[in-house]
């Protein structure tokens, strides 16, 4: 099983474009800034909004295609859905809501029931199952909602930010059991969030989406280590620069000179933890070392930590410890230099 | 809190709003308490049991029955489509359902006569075709009825309609289910309270109505002489404590019924 998606969606000044697929078994997270194009991917899927041009292929059957003037209604494309406040129907039970699926494919009350019961068991949720809606927590009605879009056995699962109403503390263990289900999900799992943390737990492949179009996709070791834009850098804590490299150095941009860990050609990216930048008054005597001379433009305190964002030449990210804010008199508008030792750096082709 | 509340309106109500407040009252409830003061008490049982308010009774019963019906059934799927499909000239659909609400119901009554009338757009052929006769019909008190009632179901409708959460019916369409399969199991579950409301909304319409059908179904004693039609007539011929028990009739069973439906769907503040 397997989907394979091209999808163009141009509505109110806004274009998204999307190609992307996922194999049998596979959970693809598609991540990107709100405003992105995210749901708007899952609605087409589903068949709820019609894209203006595309194709979509699941397991050999063409769910749309508009050149072909091909557009299953959603009920067809046996497609298992869930949202952020899932949605459950209010004036049923628990089991009801489960057995909605079954039923209007046309299974037996009874097999219905007792197919429902058995998933809501698998959910670990068996207990709740004459439990109204609203009588259930957040995590429950999660449980609830994705028994139900599993119960009549979708080719394709479609979340959309399943864990975005659960609060702090209860959303690692939804996670992580979350995970779990998915793992034994035979289907290809398209996931949507804007959480990082979501993504690289649960992912098996992360497709970025900014402003309607993919700008990097990989698995969650290559997005963490290495990221092709701002947003992924920021979501993934790193500093981002972009240069042109020759033999081991290179220069931004701006003009900037950086010193690389190996030789390299051509396009780079260079990628390093803001923990890797050290702050000092004057310009560090190492050649090992880039240095570059910036301005303090703000503090914030990070764990134990306190990341100091420095604009100047190469803007970057350093988190320093307390101490060296105190030793530095470090404050908004303070010249200092930043260091980086050309180990830290990962560099790749851009 | 509560006591800072009354006490500031106990000491700022201006004259100018306390005197309309009070011909208003008095304009509404004064005709309500004449009626009563003239109920015929001694008389009433012996009047209660005649031939005349009994047929009277049960007809209007039946009649707004029947018309509630009529409305629910025709008037859900009507709002239906206003409120969740494209139709072309659907502003305007909507404009034209709600007339009946604003036309003076004789008005409706001689629509409908010249329409379903043996004369009719429509009747001629109906009574040529098939020999049916539809005014001064039992069936005529319906049509007039639901004529001037459906409107109150259909905008009740439409209105908790537009405000329920359509993505409940995006979920039952991914989960495999048909469109009708939706409107039963999740669509009209949650529309149910604006159905009740519309329900009782045009059962009281038609309970009380007089004009369309007087003009399309008349005021035949058994067929077609519903109570508001048997009070005017009881008062036409003199006899005015007929009118007054009819009267007082028809305010204990809507009073009842409206009472008994309230806490179900009225949110009382």
């Amino acid at each position: 099983m397997s989907l394979s998606a091209n999808i163009a969606v141009a509505r109110d000044g806004f274009r998204l474009e999307v190609a992307l697929s996922v194999g049998a078994g596979e959970v693809v997270v598609l991540l990107g800034p709100n405003g992105a194009g995210k749901s708007t991917v899952l609605e087409v899927i589903a068949g709820l909004l019609r894209p203006t041009a595309g194709r979509l292929v699941c397991d050999e059957v063409v769910l749309f295609d508009t050149d072909a003037g091909v557009h299953l209604p959603p009920m067809d494309r046996q497609v298992g859905m869930v949202v952020q406040d899932y949605l459950l129907f209010p004036h049923m039970s628990a089991l009801e809501n489960v057995a909605f699926g079954l039923r209007a494919r046309g299974v037996s009350r009874d097999a219905a029931r007792a197919e429902s019961a058995s998933w809501l068991g698998r959910l670990g949720v068996a207990e709740l199952a004459r439990r109204r809606p609203n009588a259930l927590s957040g995590g429950q009605a999660q449980r609830v909602a994705l028994a139900r879009a599993l119960a009549v056995r979708p080719r394709i699962l479609l979340l959309d930010e399943p864990l975005a109403a659960l609060d702090a503390g209860t959303r690692p263990a939804v996670r992580s059991d979350l995970r779990r289900h998915l793992g034994g999900y035979e289907g290809s799992t398209l996931l949507v969030t804007h959480d990082p943390v979501e993504a690289l737990v649960l992912a098996d492949r992360i497709v970025v989406l900014e402003n309607g179009s993919v700008v990097q996709q990989g698995p969650p070791v290559e997005l963490a280590g290495r990221p092709r834009t701002d947003y992924v850098a920021r979501v993934v804590g790193l500093n981002l620069l972009r240069g042109d490299a020759t033999g081991r150095a290179a220069r931004l941009i701006g003009g900037a000179p950086v010193v690389l860990p190996h030789g390299a050609d051509g396009p780079v990216y260079m990628a390093f933890p803001p923990t890797a930048v050290t702050l000092s008054p004057s310009r560090p005597e190492s050649s090992a070392r880039n240095a570059w001379p910036g301005v303090v433009a703000d503090l914030e305190q990070h764990g134990d930590l306190v990341r100091v964002t420095v604009d100047g030449i190469v803007p970057l990210l350093a988190d320093v410890t307390p101490l060296a804010v105190a030793e530095l008199s470090l404050q908004r508008g303070l010249p200092v230099w930043s260091s980086v030792k050309a180990t830290e750096i990962e560099v790749y082709p851009a | 809190m509560n006591r800072r509340l009354t006490g500031r309106a106990d000491a700022r109500v201006p004259v100018g709003l306390v005197i309309p407040s009070v011909v208003g009252l008095g304009l509404l409830l004064l005709p309500l308490a004449g009626l009563v003061a003239r109920v015929p008490w001694s008389r009433l049982g012996q009047i209660l049991s005649s031939p005349a308010v009994l047929s009277a009774l049960r007809l209007s019963l039946m009649t707004a029955a029947i018309t509630t019906a009529v409305c629910v059934i025709c008037g859900v799927p009507l709002a239906w489509l206003l409120a969740r499909t494209e139709l072309p000239g659907r502003s305007l659909l909507r404009g034209l359902v709600t007339v009946p609400l604003v036309l003076p119901p004789v008005i409706g009554g001689v629509a409908l006569l010249v329409t379903f009338g043996r004369r009719g757009l429509l009747g001629e052929w109906l009574y040529e075709t098939f020999g049916i006769s539809l005014p001064f019909t039992t069936t005529a008190v319906v049509m007039a009825q639901s004529f001037v009632a459906m409107p109150f179901l259909v905008v009740a409708v439409e209105g908790a309609l537009r405000t329920a959460d359509r993505r409940f019916e995006d979920v039952a369409a991914t989960l495999g289910a048909s469109g009708w399969t939706t409107f039963r199991r999740v669509t009209l579950p949650a529309v149910a309270p604006g159905v009740l409301a519309g329900a009782v909304l045009s059962w009281a319409r038609a309970l009380g109505e007089f004009g369309a059908t007087i003009t399309f179904a008349g005021t035949f004693p058994g067929t077609t002489r519903t109570m508001p039609p048997a009070a005017y007539a009881a008062i036409n011929s003199g006899d005015v404590q007929t009118a007054i028990v009819l009267s007082l009739l028809m305010i204990v069973v809507s009073v009842t019924v409206l009472v008994a439906l309230r806490d179900r769907w009225v949110r009382t503040g």
